[in-house]
């Protein structure tokens, strides 16, 4: 297992800047996940540092060493496709072998197999050995593909979007098996979704990347309770953060003069040390209170029952928010409600660069 | 607006059944969900109700008149697909008005009931641009405007927002249910998501492998699933389901997880009842969602030592992974409440929220304390 940094990496293709000046550093046993939007460039991430693609600028180390000259054979990763990628007339136990065979390795028959043994029971799929890979289900495949990539014990274990085909029940099985997994091996694993749910329950680490460029690094609990940005803030967390325009004047936050304004408490003007004028202010969900008998006045205009919560979506003036209650919360739509924000947990953007605010 | 009945409607291929009895009843005015996984029939059932597909038996019926031999443009019912089926030579206005020239409506009618139904889907500022210029939520609002235009008996939807991305579905979501309660079509909507279904549906009808098995709203199907397949196919994360037994103990009831993985103390009424329902008193498979797992950080009269593993945090809350014996329970905590994987906290079930199936039919035994 290794140490993985890339450093001021620059990638073009053609006209088109895939990735610019990117920095990354993943400590050894990391398990670090790159999120962000379809076209972010966190495959051709993989790609590079997989030996698939060259930078234009910049270089890469695995465990310390500069690998700009290695092929991809010799920088001995492992990559895990969104697409299984098996031989379907070959046994599951076949495919396991595979890897394995290469004249290179010298593996003797036994240590091949038990090998082969271990691997198939860490991920439970040891009753499926015997099997041909077009008889399997989509999950078996999938970890048949993981046990192909785990099974030479490589340096980095880099993985594209390896749930996104599964269905939404087997991806949430799946995703707390390859973090276990990741535990067992001791991996560097760098795992590469679009998904926020998967990167904020499975990453040590997340990156969020946009247009190329690093946005964020930092954990799951840094990057949804102190985004950098309302791309970072936006991206991550469900429902989607509230994001409504105000002015701050006078100690009082202004959405809507007289109708939708509020005191800010002295915690909050410490934190914004001084700073008038427009902003954005975000809050999530959960910081959205909703009871009667509170400050500011909406209509409900939608209610979600979730089972164990409700998301509500109020109407305050003309901007829509969204409110997390207890299931319980009994709300009709088109009736009046009232609400009120936790104060302590309100975030302000830079209302032109979106970026955070003290 | 019409109600639409289905009663003993079956469809087979071969040998193979691909609806099986079915038996719904979808009110005027009413927002009912097919929900489950592919290949469980929803989507057939939704086109037979257009017309799109022959049904083998059974009768469907619409505000009471069978219609199963009626063609689809006779059923006065809308359809809108996954994808959005639009003129891409047309403006969104041209879209939106096709079906009313079809029918020879007036010019003045034509453009009052298309700048009303573009005002309920807020298009109002797009009506003259063509697909191509159009974001993929716009696109879809366009091709619910072309359903509703015409005022039909109902709306069918098949998985209209599946190809949008995470935001905008949620976005959508919330609109889609918005048009609903104004226009008050009668709405069938077909998903395999159940987080969708929830949010939407006034009532949600189950299936899987041709077999409705629950009609419920989102609280009745969370909350009494009268299956496994429906309690682990409802919910995310999906409910935790062991093997236990109870055990008739000096005022209580002993529940044993798992081969002997914990015991814990429950009401004695527990295992009268579970004997009342001539069950054998092994074959339990035991039910409770994360948030019915009760998490103490310090030792807590009823609950059972136990580690920590995984720890998924999911911004306002985590969810942890509880090593009991050999089984691994999936409990709901606040933000940090558990520290590390490794610790040892204090776990019980929250007795009110523990379900109880049979492990042999897999159905519930509606036992709640």
């Amino acid at each position: 297992m290794a140490h993985l940094a890339l450093s001021n990496i620059t990638k073009k293709f053609g006209r088109h800047t895939a990735l610019a000046g990117l920095d990354l550093e993943i400590a050894d046993a990391e398990f670090f996940v790159l999120l962000g939007p379809t076209g972010a460039g966190k495959t051709t991430t993989l790609r590079l540092i997989a030996g698939l693609e060259k930078p234009d600028q910049g270089s890469i180390r695995i465990g310390g060493e500069d690998v700009a000259s290695w092929s991809a054979a010799q920088r001995d990763v492992a990559l895990v496709f969104q697409y299984y990628s098996l031989y379907p007339h070959y046994t599951v136990r076949e495919n396991l072998e595979f890897p394995l065979k290469a004249k290179h390795r010298r593996l003797s028959a036994q240590e091949i197999g038990e090998r082969v043994g271990r691997v198939a029971k860490t991920l439970r799929i040891d009753h499926l050995l015997e099997r041909k890979t077009d008889r399997l289900s989509g999950g078996e495949m999938q970890r048949v593909s993981i046990g192909r990539a785990i099974v030479r014990q490589p340096r980095v274990f880099l993985m594209d979007e390896p749930l996104s085909n599964l269905d939404a029940k087997l991806r949430e099985v799946l995703r707390a098996e390859l973090k276990d997994l990741q535990m067992k091996l001791g991996g560097t694993f760098l795992y590469v979704t679009h998904d926020q749910v998967e990167a904020m329950s499975m990453g040590d680490r997340v990156a969020v990347l946009d247009h190329g460029r690093i946005v964020q690094v930092g954990t799951p609990y840094e990057i949804y309770n102190r985004p950098k940005n309302t791309f970072v803030a936006t991206f991550v967390g469900s429902p989607v953060m509230n994001l409504l325009p105000a002015r701050l004047t006078d100690g009082r936050m202004v959405i809507v003069p007289e109708r939708l304004e509020i005191a800010l408490e002295p915690a909050v003007l410490d934190r914004l040390k001084g700073r008038s004028g427009e902003v954005t202010v975000g809050v999530r969900s959960e910081d959205v209170e909703v009871r009667p008998g509170l400050p500011l006045e909406a209509q409900v205009y939608g209610v979600e029952n979730h089972g164990v919560e409700k998301i509500v979506t109020l109407k305050a003036c003309d901007f829509l928010l969204r409110a997390t209650v207890p299931a319980r919360t009994e709300l009709s739509v088109d009736r009046g409600s009232t609400f009120a924000f936790n104060q302590a947990k309100l975030k302000f953007f830079d209302p032109a660069s979106g970026a955070i605010i003290s | 607006m019409s109600d639409i009945v289905l009663r003993d409607v079956e469809k087979y291929f071969g040998d193979n059944y691909i609806i099986r009895k079915l038996n719904l009843e979808i009110r005027a005015r009413e927002f009912v969900v097919l929900l489950g996984p592919s290949g469980c029939g929803k989507t057939t059932t939704l086109r037979a109700i257009a017309g799109l597909e022959d049904i083998d038996s059974g009768d469907i019926l619409i505000d009471g008149k069978a219609v199963q031999n009626l063609k689809a443009a006779d059923r006065d019912i809308a359809f809108v697909f996954q994808l959005f089926a639009l003129y891409p030579h047309l403006t969104a206005y041209e879209n939106i008005a096709f079906p009313l020239r079809a029918m020879n409506e007036s010019k003045a009618v034509v453009d009052q009931r298309v700048r009303e139904v573009a005002k309920t889907l807020r298009i109002d500022q797009l009506l003259q641009k063509r697909p191509s210029a159009l974001s993929g939520g716009d696109m879809q609002r366009v091709a619910i405007g072309r359903a509703l235009v015409r005022r039909p008996k109902a709306l069918l939807m098949d998985e209209p927002i599946g190809a949008l991305d995470a935001k905008l579905r949620e976005e959508m979501r919330t609109e889609l249910k918005h048009i609903h309660l104004q226009n008050e079509a009668t709405t069938v909507y077909v998903t395999h998501d159940q987080v969708e279904a929830m949010a939407m549906a006034d009532k949600i009808a189950i299936m899987n492998e041709g077999v409705l098995q629950q009609v419920g709203s989102p609280s009745e199907v969370y909350h009494y699933p009268c299956n496994l397949f429906v309690a682990q196919f409802i919910g995310s994360p999906i409910m935790n389901v062991m093997s236990g037994a109870v055990r008739p103990a000096d005022g209580s009831t002993t529940l044993v997880l798992g081969e002997d993985d914990a015991t814990l103390p429950f009401p004695s009424e527990l295992y009268h009842r579970v004997v009342e329902h001539r069950h054998a008193e092994d074959e339990l498979s035991i039910g409770v969602r994360p948030e019915g797992v009760l998490v103490a950080r310090q030792p807590t009269a009823g609950h059972i030592p136990v580690e920590a593993h995984i720890i998924e945090p999911l911004g306002p809350f985590d969810i942890v992974d509880l090593k009991i014996g050999r089984l691994l329970v999936r409990a709901r905590t606040p933000s940090g409440f558990v520290e590390k994987a490794g610790d040892v906290v204090w776990a019980r079930l929250d007795e009110k929220q523990t379900h109880f199936f049979s492990t042999r039919s897999g159905a519930s035994m509606d036992i709640r304390l």
